[in-house]
């Protein structure tokens, strides 16, 4: 699969560097959302990365976490997960009405 | 890339066959949706795609090497600056789309590994030479130009990832662009000598630039799904004539000549028509013969290996001490 | 600042020895730019050599200022030579392999810290700010270098015998970062510069724990030292850092950039 080369002259049997995904906070009071990802040893180091990757022009606080931790839900998942709240009307509040004249 | 992405899709689930995705893939598509990396994606696209963002990866990565040639040389304070946060910039823009393309399930270690091998391609524009101070005003107005031209697009391509990269990238290459016509306008006010310098940079660019854009419409290969599948959004020539009505008056405005006989205005279509672009010297720079494949691969290399045991340290000494 | 003119002329070389050091080390990062081990590492390398070019700029500035005599920072960094320039004689050192500039970045930054802490304090409103700004950028490198004094030094073995290699050659270069000359003194008193013997004890407990955690070995003192870097003495590298720092602005004297 690979092309013939140079002995140590590519990253073949060099064991990979864990994957961090990064998440920034844009101001204090915002949520923390997703900036991208890196590759670090550990979370000291991939902290700091994230600080030089991703906050080269400001953020106010940053999480790192690895890539592996994260459990997502898949696309299979989606229609038992999401479609069953799209009809769950009684939960928001145009579903009840009261009087016009009482403020709420 | 034959490597087993590392999140699963949904290939395994025979409910619907090869076709009945694709329909539906397509139709995500057309609606505007984004593929995200968990999502099914035909085999092609995964392939195309893991293609097209490490190749702009890899170009990113080598393009540092050009400019960072003259950060020792920058001539004033602000100018050092400007160019390493440039430079630095584009690392960065390395990493954001090595992170992209790895959501397809390749390691950028892999990818790395295809760029070191020669096997992967990264864009011929930094196989040329920058040779004066006004190269790094040339091609943060040109180069950093014709990528903007290329890639503004690209935020709104189908894949997630890439399309976030892209929006990330594109803010950061404003700056670039500025910085560099910041120094080109500089130059071309300043003495004699520097005139000359600028103009006969121009002059050497010029024509690598266009090639930027790729290859003719006509001679450009399975471009047809890529449009379809809204990865590539414009066709090369029609990017690259956006590209040349822009730059007509941007030198005008600071009195340089585009080294081009047949450069005229076209009143019917509205477009500044241009010469005819040396495919053959953008074919040999592609397959490796231009005048710093070599030096840019050999650098490469070299910081691949000599950065090899301070990984191997980090790794060790994280497996030694374990955080929790 | 409503100085006298003694004060002021030795505040203009008070300034210039500081930007220069700054100067001449953020330069030499600079050349890694691309080179390092990592994509990552070298965004961070990258971001101190900026710190670094930044504060030597206001230093620069200041200088310009105190001195009115029409020179420009570009003028001070660009148009002095080598026997003019004031750094540190440890940050014209070249960068070796990781382990050598990581090794020299430690060591200035925990002179950094230390000395920017007192600078913050200096009763000069000016000095003072500009103190206060670097040394929230130092205390970044300083972290960041640290880091990677503990991970070369008890990484593998290699790691560990280039980081000592580099330790062990670099010691000589670190004593007179903590010898007053006059100028110190006179600026000391006047209370717009920190006390330089003040820091000595706090940098070598400071390194010594790092070494240690290392896994490092602290190199004896009994050496050459080197002297002189504030009077302009230097090694034989930074004239070639200089000649090609300041190529264009000697081939063209005058132009605007
Ligand atoms: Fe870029
Ligand atoms: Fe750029």
């Amino acid at each position: 699969m690979r092309m013939k080369m140079e002995k140590n002259t590519t990253a073949e049997n060099e064991e990979k560097m864990p994957l961090w995904e990064v998440f920034s906070q844009a101001k204090s009071g915002k949520p923390h959302t997703h900036v991208g990802s890196l590759h670090a040893p550990d979370g000291t180091m991939a902290l700091q990365n994230a600080r030089d990757a991703y906050a080269r022009r400001g953020s106010a606080s940053l999480w790192v976490v690895p890539a592996e931790a994260i459990i997502a839900s898949t696309p299979e998942d989606s229609p038992m997960f999401f479609d069953p709240a799209e009809d769950k009307v009684y939960r928001h509040p145009q579903f009840y009405k009261i009087p016009r004249s009482v403020r709420l | 890339m034959e490597s087993q992405p590392h999140i699963r899709d949904i290939s395994g689930n025979t409910a619907l066959d090869e076709a009945q995705r694709v329909k539906r893939f397509e139709e995500r598509i057309q609606a505007g949706e984004r593929i995200e990396p968990k999502d099914w994606m035909p085999d092609v696209y995964r392939r195309q795609l893991t293609r097209m963002i490490s190749q702009h990866a890899h170009s990113e990565v080598v393009g540092m090497y050009p400019e960072g040639n003259w950060i020792t040389r920058a001539p004033t304070l602000r100018r050092k600056l400007g160019l390493l946060a440039k430079v630095q910039d584009e690392c960065g823009h390395g990493l954001y789309l090595y992170c992209a393309a790895e959501t397809l399930g390749v390691d950028r270690s892999d990818l790395t590994d295809e760029l070191l091998s020669g096997k992967a391609k990264y864009a011929s524009i930094f196989n040329y030479p920058t040779l004066s101070w006004a190269d790094i005003g040339v091609i943060g107005w040109l180069v950093d130009g014709a990528a903007i031209i290329n890639q503004t697009p690209l935020a709104k391509c189908s894949y997630g990832p890439y399309a976030r990269a892209m929006v990330h990238i594109c803010k950061e290459e404003s700056f670039h662009l500025k910085q560099g016509y910041e120094i080109v306008t500089k130059l071309a006010q300043g003495n004699s000598a520097q005139k000359e310098m600028v103009q006969e940079s121009v002059n050497r660019w010029w024509w690598p630039v266009l090639m930027m854009f790729g290859p003719s419409d006509s001679d450009s290969s399975n471009s047809e799904d890529l449009m379809r599948w809204k990865v590539k959004l414009f066709s090369n020539d029609s990017l690259r004539q956006r590209f040349v009505n822009g730059s007509v008056a941007q030198a005008k405005a600071v009195k340089l000549t585009l080294p081009d006989p047949d450069l005229r205005f076209n009143e019917e279509s509205g477009n500044w028509d241009y010469g005819t672009i040396n495919w053959d010297e953008f074919w040999q720079v592609v397959k490796g013969h231009g005048p710093c494949n070599r030096e840019r691969m050999r650098m490469s290399r070299k910081k691949h290996n000599d950065g090899r045991w301070v990984r191997e340290a980090a790794r060790a000494y994280s497996a030694r001490h374990p955080e929790k | 600042m409503s100085l006298n003119a003694e004060i002021r002329g030795q505040l203009f070389n008070y300034l210039l020895r500081h930007a220069d050091d700054r100067l001449v080390l953020g330069h030499r990062l600079s050349e890694w730019c691309g080179h390092g081990p990592m994509l990552e590492e070298d965004l961070a390398l990258a971001n101190i050599a900026l710190d670094l070019i930044g504060q030597a700029s206001l230093f620069y500035k200041l200088a310009a200022e105190t001195e009115a005599n029409g020179r420009s920072e570009d003028d001070l960094a660009f148009l002095r030579d080598s026997a003019e320039f004031r750094n540190l004689q440890l940050v014209e050192q070249p960068n070796g392999d990781f382990a050598y500039t990581i090794a020299r970045q430690f060591f200035f930054d925990v002179y950094d810290v230390l000395f920017l802490e007192q600078l913050s304090l200096s009763t000069e409103a000016e000095i003072s700010a500009i103190g206060a700004k670097a040394l929230k950028e130092a205390q970044y490198h300083l972290r960041h270098t640290q880091q990677w004094m503990l991970r070369l030094g008890d990484g593998t073995e290699e790691s560990h015998r280039r980081l000592q290699d580099a330790v062990d050659d670099l010691w000589r270069f670190t004593q007179e970062m903590f010898v007053p000359d006059e100028l110190d003194h006179t600026l000391t008193a006047e209370v717009i510069a920190p006390d330089l013997e003040t820091l000595r004890s706090s940098w070598q407990e400071s390194v010594e724990q790092t070494l240690r955690e290392a896994t490092l070995e602290l190199p004896e003192d009994s050496q050459y030292m080197t002297s002189g870097s504030r009077g302009g003495y230097h090694t034989e590298h930074l004239g070639y850092l200089l000649a090609e720092m300041q190529v264009m602005q000697r081939t063209h004297p005058g132009a605007a950039w």
